[in-house]
């Protein structure tokens, strides 16, 4: 296995950047940055794994069982749960320019407000 | 800048990416292999230090509760902003909610109507038992106000969009997302006040690692954290849903 989850992190986020860069839809645009962020899950999950260790939870296996960084799966919980709010907010902006702007191209919101 | 000069600039930015990215690889150990030491080192103490076997929890409401405090108010002020952003701009008018705004008028598949009303209950109960098992088992506020949010959300899935309005009136849903988030602040405060560090863990940790009694503040903390995050929830997609139900752009 080696690297080849780091290269499936680097890959998902050069997709979602790539799609970040030509979007020329808000909506698509969101869900490109959703895709961006997803890369960082893989990245926390992937550094914090050992191969063959247990889940860090000690309910009903030996407290002295080598298990997989807690640290980072905190880390990849609470980011999971943030970023789906965030994505709201970013289509209710997305929803409010919409209604102001009649687009929803960012390349014409740009011309729009200089 | 033309769309063609925005993706040559990128190709170079994710070419310099690339090679500083691979050049880090060779320097980190393989997949598989993690180095250590710092979570060998919660996952001896953890259990010990607080009675709770679910050693996530533990480092989420307890060795970084700080940073979880963090993120919980990025959650709010997110929800928060969607209130803010979807505000009524001018010109525009609330129509009143009937069911004909929900899609009971429209024709819905009777089969997911009822498989929602369905499960309706069973994730209320399913979300309930997330939010008030951190210390256990893979769960948390996190996950459990999520699930909760979901269930009320299945009501209106099942056609009951007025049900589900007299269930979680904006109103009460702010204030109850406003006690999950200064619940979580008044814990760390209260341990203050005992002259102790904020966010002590100053509760009894039970006798017995895994009970769902035990571990102190973390379940308390998970169990104010899962209401903040389902009501949060919960006021983001009503206010979602009054955009496309019930307002309207005037058409003069």
């Amino acid at each position: 296995m080696g690297v080849f989850p780091f290269l499936v992190v680097a890959w998902i986020l050069a997709v979602g950047l790539y799609g970040i860069v030509t979007s020329r839809h808000l909506v698509h645009l969101i869900v490109c940055l959703i895709v961006l962020q997803s890369s960082t899950y893989v990245l926390l999950l992937g550094v914090g794994y050992r191969a063959g260790a247990a889940a860090p939870y000690f309910s009903d296996i030996p407290r002295r069982t080598p298990a997989v960084d807690p640290v980072v799966q905190a880390l990849a919980l609470t980011d999971v749960v943030v970023e789906a709010a965030v994505t709201a907010l970013l289509l209710a902006l997305a929803v409010q320019a919409y209604k102001r702007f009649g687009t929803l191209d960012p390349q014409e919101l740009v011309q729009l407000k200089g | 800048m033309k769309p063609r000069q925005r993706l040559w600039l990128f190709l170079v930015a994710v070419a310099g990416l690339t090679s500083f990215y691979l050049w880090g690889l060779v320097g980190l150990p393989g997949f598989g292999h993690y180095p250590g030491p710092y979570g060998d080192i919660i996952n001896r103490i953890a259990v010990g230090q607080t009675n709770a076997t679910g050693v996530v929890s533990a480092v989420n409401f307890e060795y970084r509760g700080i940073d979880t405090l963090g993120e919980e108010f990025i959650l709010f002020a997110a929800a928060t902003g969607v209130a803010i952003v979807l505000r009524h701009l001018r010109g525009e008018r609330e129509h009143q909610p009937t069911e004909a705004a929900s899609p009971d008028a429209r024709q819905d598949s009777p089969a997911v109507r009822q498989l929602s009303l369905l499960l309706t209950g069973p994730m209320l109960v399913l979300g309930w038992n997330l939010a008030s098992h951190a210390q256990t088992s893979p769960s948390g506020g996190f996950q459990g106000g999520v699930v909760l949010a979901s269930s009320f959300v299945l009501i209106y899935l099942a056609g009951q969009l007025l049900t589900l309005r007299r269930l979680s009136p904006v109103d009460v849903t702010d204030a109850v997302e406003a006690a999950g988030a200064a619940g979580f602040v008044a814990i760390g405060i209260a341990g203050v006040a005992m002259g102790l560090p904020y966010l002590t863990n100053f509760l009894g940790l039970g006798t017995m690692p895994g009970a769902v009694s035990s571990s102190g503040t973390i379940a308390l903390i998970s169990f104010f954290v899962g209401i903040e995050v389902a009501a949060a929830f919960l006021l983001i997609v009503s206010e979602l849903l009054d955009q496309t139900l019930l307002v309207r752009q005037e058409t003069s």
